[in-house]
């Protein structure tokens, strides 16, 4: 039984996501839901803990033999990543139930938690394939369902950024099914390790280099890289709360795996770094995504929309990490996958309490919360410090190993850089906590603290954000394997 | 207890002191005697880690280990303990003369007041006992978190900016500079651990130890070396306890006491006299201490005119640091201790002064000495402690200072010394003149003045006296010292 986890962990909640539809009873739809992301939680544990324990796990779907089947390959970097969405996916899901009933009209909840597994689905099977085209047809899957989420946001504007981010991922999408095209005319295959073996040969070739640079800027537009993020913040701002807390914490962060799998294991760190200088594209657009974005979250006054541009700015973080093809500088990236889907969880769930409750996260709303809600606004401020690095939360874990990476290649400016962005997000974090904190309350009736239904999730995320801050050592092990892997080469 | 429980307890007993205020909440009197007893029972315990240091231990624990091979680990030395000791025992008499200013000067949310108050001493004792530079960090970033609530007490739009210098520039230093220093220094030697001798000798360049000091120097902004040093004049919002015993003594002390460990654990006095990193240092701390004086003379704000002593006389310290000789480093130890008692002596009479006259101008004290001879007497000989004139302990430290320069060979800065003892003389002997000498400018105006609440003259009476107790009697912090200098 174990050894069909793998596909499991992909079938469960596929499988559960029509029956959530079929329900049209929308507690009945968040019990399946709920259920379903447990399930592949435990599923995505164990596979874990075996790859951590022996080594990669190979599953061939229907036992079709690769390269021809379809392969499911899971290493200790797609483990780590399948990890980050299913601890996600099961703190959401529970989150999700009162959340949504407030801002999503009853008939469309059953759909919403449909499309919610789907999106899940999707972003399980992007980890945990070995298959690229395999990758592409998740990668729908889990876009086509995150661009109905977002489009279920209460406000009129949800349906514009819900079709722009379509028009931007399609071209994406497009833009990496070319990439994939043109390997497979080229090698033939479609299987990554195979891709891996076979690339070497026709690494020369100018139509290998122009698939590079179709999967490059394909991937660049999914993760949101500066300039390619247009459509990340409005989505953002305008999906429901739980949708945002979902999507930040994961959607990108999968499109950065894609990023690492691409490059790292297909076409091999030595082709993306001596053959194609992936870090001369990497390493400034990275810096320019951190300053810039960061300056722009500052002078935000919808809150949801500031930690948006702070998403950004934290995937420059990933992809600085990237650019400097160490293993050091890879486990600052992989350690901030995981610590940012925490700090960026807890701090969008808290912003979904307070939707809860005033129905507004526009700065101005904020105003005497720390006294009105307590405990919300105490999540927000730890899950902030946590974004600003601040030591005993996991955001300074991964600082620490970025700024140690920088310091590895030499490049003090760099490092010099990285510290005084966080010194800038303690500005944007500051300015809500000045807000909550020291303005009065302005409205006569007793706002109160949220339903513990969404304040459990939310400090679930919140004291983890603490707890892997002080104890590291599992992330850091997880995390620096992965890096190894990568830097190695085929899985 | 064993050693290592003791040192634990140090930073526990606090913490968990903010419990039973919590409790007591509802009952004030209750509430500040579980203050004084906590305040109490940590002197205690520090005294008995001193006992165990003095006999050659060094007890150590190891609380979590985040990163593989950067532990959060608590270890008592002697230069710790000595910080520990006056921290703790100061923290019990500002606990007693709190009760009074709070209560005279009616003060709200007085117990988020004491609780906050007790985390700080926490955060104070984790910075006294770090076993490495990670973990004082980590007490130093808490140490500005656990402070926040304090200086924006009042709630009002004044506190609410100067909270934000205060965390500003206390987070931007130790962001940009501390933390990249920190970083820096593991990648060159592989530890974090303060160590005898220091970490860095014969593995760093010559060329990058003045710029790696230079960090560490800027980067701990709670020493406040000018031209960072502006959230200190800003903390000075806060209730006069809080600026007496945290931005006299806890705070800023965690700052200087933060680069003499580092000076002394992490470089090493010999290896950075060896290369001449501290030099340049020197000067930094020379100009800081002119400056603050100079802009102190400035102020007519009583409180304001401490806080820039406080900037100056704070540079005194780092400059003993930077000497990096043994006599620089006694004095600068010697200096956290004197310049404690005689500044916290100051704050509580600028304190009473203001509960009890409400006056908070220089220039309104004008025979105020009259009708508050203790406040004003016991401010004369704080006075003294500052400037280092003898029967006060002030001059101990001065003494050792001056030693240190003359050992490195720099006759220059004798004479900053000598100005800046001056200077000092001249903006702080006005307030006991003003008060003793002149004549009142509207004499009905004083009537019904008495002195400040009996607890808070309880308070100032005894760090009065301490400062001159120490004049005959600094052995023990000079002996805390040698060991220090001594592997």
């Amino acid at each position: 039984m174990s050894e069909h986890y793998v596909v499991l962990l992909v079938l469960v909640p596929l499988l559960a996501s029509p029956l959530c539809m079929f329900s049209r009873n929308a507690r009945a739809a968040w019990g399946f839901a709920v259920l379903a992301c447990l399930t592949s939680l435990y599923l995505v544990f164990q596979v874990w803990t075996e790859v951590m324990a022996t080594g990669p796990i190979t599953y061939h779907l229907g036992d079709w033999a690769p390269p021809v089947g379809i392969e499911y390959r899971v290493d200790a970097v797609n483990a780590w990543v399948l990890l980050i969405v299913a601890v996600i996916g099961s703190v959401v899901a529970p989150y999700a139930r009162v959340s949504v009933e407030r801002e999503v009209e009853a008939a469309r909840i059953p759909l919403f938690y449909s499309a919610f597994l789907l999106c899940f689905t999707g972003l399980l099977g992007i980890a945990v394939t070995g298959d690229v085209f395999n990758v592409f047809v998740f990668l729908e899957i889990s876009s086509l369902s995150a661009y109905g989420l977002i489009a279920l946001g209460q406000d009129r504007r949800a349906l514009t950024s819900a079709f722009r981010y379509l028009i931007m991922g399609s071209v994406g999408a497009t833009f990496i099914v070319i990439g994939i095209g043109l390997m497979y005319v080229m090698t033939g295959s479609l299987n990554m390790a195979d891709l891996a073996q076979l690339l070497p040969q026709v690494w020369d070739t100018r139509t290998i280099k122009v698939a590079y640079g179709f999967l490059a800027v394909g991937v660049f537009l999914k993760l949101a890289l500066f300039p390619l993020h247009l459509w990340l913040p409005n989505a953002y701002t305008f999906a429901p709360s739980a949708v945002t807390a979902f999507i930040a914490a994961t959607a990108t962060k999968v499109a950065v795996y894609m990023l690492l799998r691409f490059f790292f294991t297909v076409f091999g760190a030595p082709f993306s770094f001596d053959v194609m200088r992936l870090d001369l594209v990497l390493l400034p657009l990275a810096l320019v995504a951190i300053v810039s974005m960061s300056l722009v979250a500052i002078f935000q006054v919808n809150v949801k929309r500031l930690l948006a541009y702070s998403s950004v700015a934290q995937i420059g973080y990933m992809i600085l990490g990237i650019s400097f093809a160490s293993v050091t500088g890879l486990t600052a990236a992989l350690l901030h996958l995981f610590n940012h889907a925490l700090m960026k969880g807890a701090l969008f769930m808290a912003m979904g309490c307070v939707m809860y409750r005033v129905g507004s996260v526009h700065i101005d709303a904020m105003a005497g919360l720390g006294r009105r809600m307590p405990l919300t606004m105490a999540a927000f401020v730890v899950a902030g410090l946590s974004l600003v690095g601040v030591p005993l939360t996991v955001g300074f874990i991964s600082k620490w190993y970025l700024i140690l990476g920088a310091l590895e290649r030499g490049w003090w400016p760099v490092a010099v850089l990285v510290l005084i962005t966080s010194v800038m997000a303690l500005v944007y974090v500051w300015r809500v906590v000045e807000v909550a904190y020291f303005q009065e309350f302005p409205h006569d009736e007793d706002t109160q603290e949220a339903p513990w239904a969404l304040l459990i999730p939310m400090w679930v995320l919140v004291l983890a954000n603490v707890w892997f801050g002080i104890d590291a050592q599992t992330t850091v092990a997880s995390a620096e394997q992965a890096a190894r892997t990568l830097m190695g080469g085929v899985p | 207890m064993t050693p290592p429980a003791l040192v634990l307890a140090s930073v526990l007993i606090p913490a968990l002191g903010t419990v039973f205020v919590l409790l007591l909440r509802n009952n004030p009197n209750a509430r500040e005697a579980a203050s004084l007893v906590t305040a109490g029972v940590l002197f205690g315990t520090v005294l008995r880690v001193y006992r165990a240091v003095m006999a050659g231990d060094r007890p150590a624990i190891v609380l979590a280990e985040p990163i593989p091979g950067i532990p959060i680990e608590l270890e008592a030395e002697p230069l710790g303990v000595l910080f520990a000791l006056i921290a703790s025992f100061l923290w019990i008499v500002t606990t007693l003369y709190a009760i009074g200013y709070m209560r005279g000067h009616h003060e709200e949310n007085q117990t988020r007041f004491y609780t906050f108050f007790a985390f700080a001493i926490a955060s104070v004792m984790g910075v006294a006992f770090a076993g490495n530079l990670f973990t004082l960090f980590i007490f130093y970033e808490l140490l500005s978190l656990t402070t926040f609530p304090l200086v924006t007490h009042a709630g009002t739009e004044a506190a609410k900016r100067a909270g934000r210098i205060y965390l500003g520039v206390l987070f931007s230093t130790s962001i940009v500079f501390q933390l990249l220093a920190i970083i820096w220094t593991y990648a060159i030697a592989g530890t974090l651990d303060f160590t005898s001798g220091g970490i860095l000798s014969g593995r760093a360049a010559a060329g990058i130890v003045p710029v790696l000091l230079g960090l560490f120097v800027f980067g701990v902004g709670k020493a406040a070396v000018m031209p960072f040093h502006r959230w200190l004049p800003a903390a000075m919002v806060a209730p006069t306890p809080v600026s007496a015993l945290l931005h006299a003594v806890a705070v800023v002390k965690a700052g200087v006491f933060s680069i003499l460990k580092i000076t002394v654990y992490i470089f090493g006095i010999d290896f950075l006299t060896q290369v001449g990193a501290s030099v340049w240092l020197m000067w930094v701390a020379a100009a800081t201490i002119i400056l603050g004086s100079l802009v102190a003379f400035t102020k007519d704000n009583l409180k304001a005119r401490l806080a820039y002593s406080t900037v100056s006389q704070l540079s005194y310290i780092v400059l003993g640091a930077m000497l990096a000789n043994a006599s620089g480093v006694i004095g600068g130890g010697m200096h956290i201790v004197m310049h404690a008692f005689g500044k916290i002596t100051l704050f509580f009479c600028a304190g009473a002064i203001m509960v009890a006259a409400h006056k908070t101008e220089v220039s309104q004290l004008k025979g105020l000495g009259r009708t508050m001879p203790v406040t004003f007497f016991a401010f004369f000989i704080g006075t003294l402690s500052i400037v280092g004139l003898p029967p006060a302990g002030g001059s101990w430290s001065k003494w050792f200072l001056g030693m240190g320069a003359l050992e490195a060979g720099q006759v220059g800065l004798v004479a900053v010394l000598m100005l800046s003892s001056l200077l000092s003389l001249a903006y702080l002997m006005e307030i006991p003149l003003k008060g003793f000498f002149y004549a009142p400018d509207e004499a009905p105006h004083h009537a019904g003045v008495h002195e400040a609440p009996t607890p808070s003259l309880i308070a100032i009476v005894a760090t009065a006296v301490a400062c001159l107790i120490l004049f005959v009697f600094p052995d023990p912090f000079y002996e805390l010292m040698t060991l220090v200098v001594t592997p």
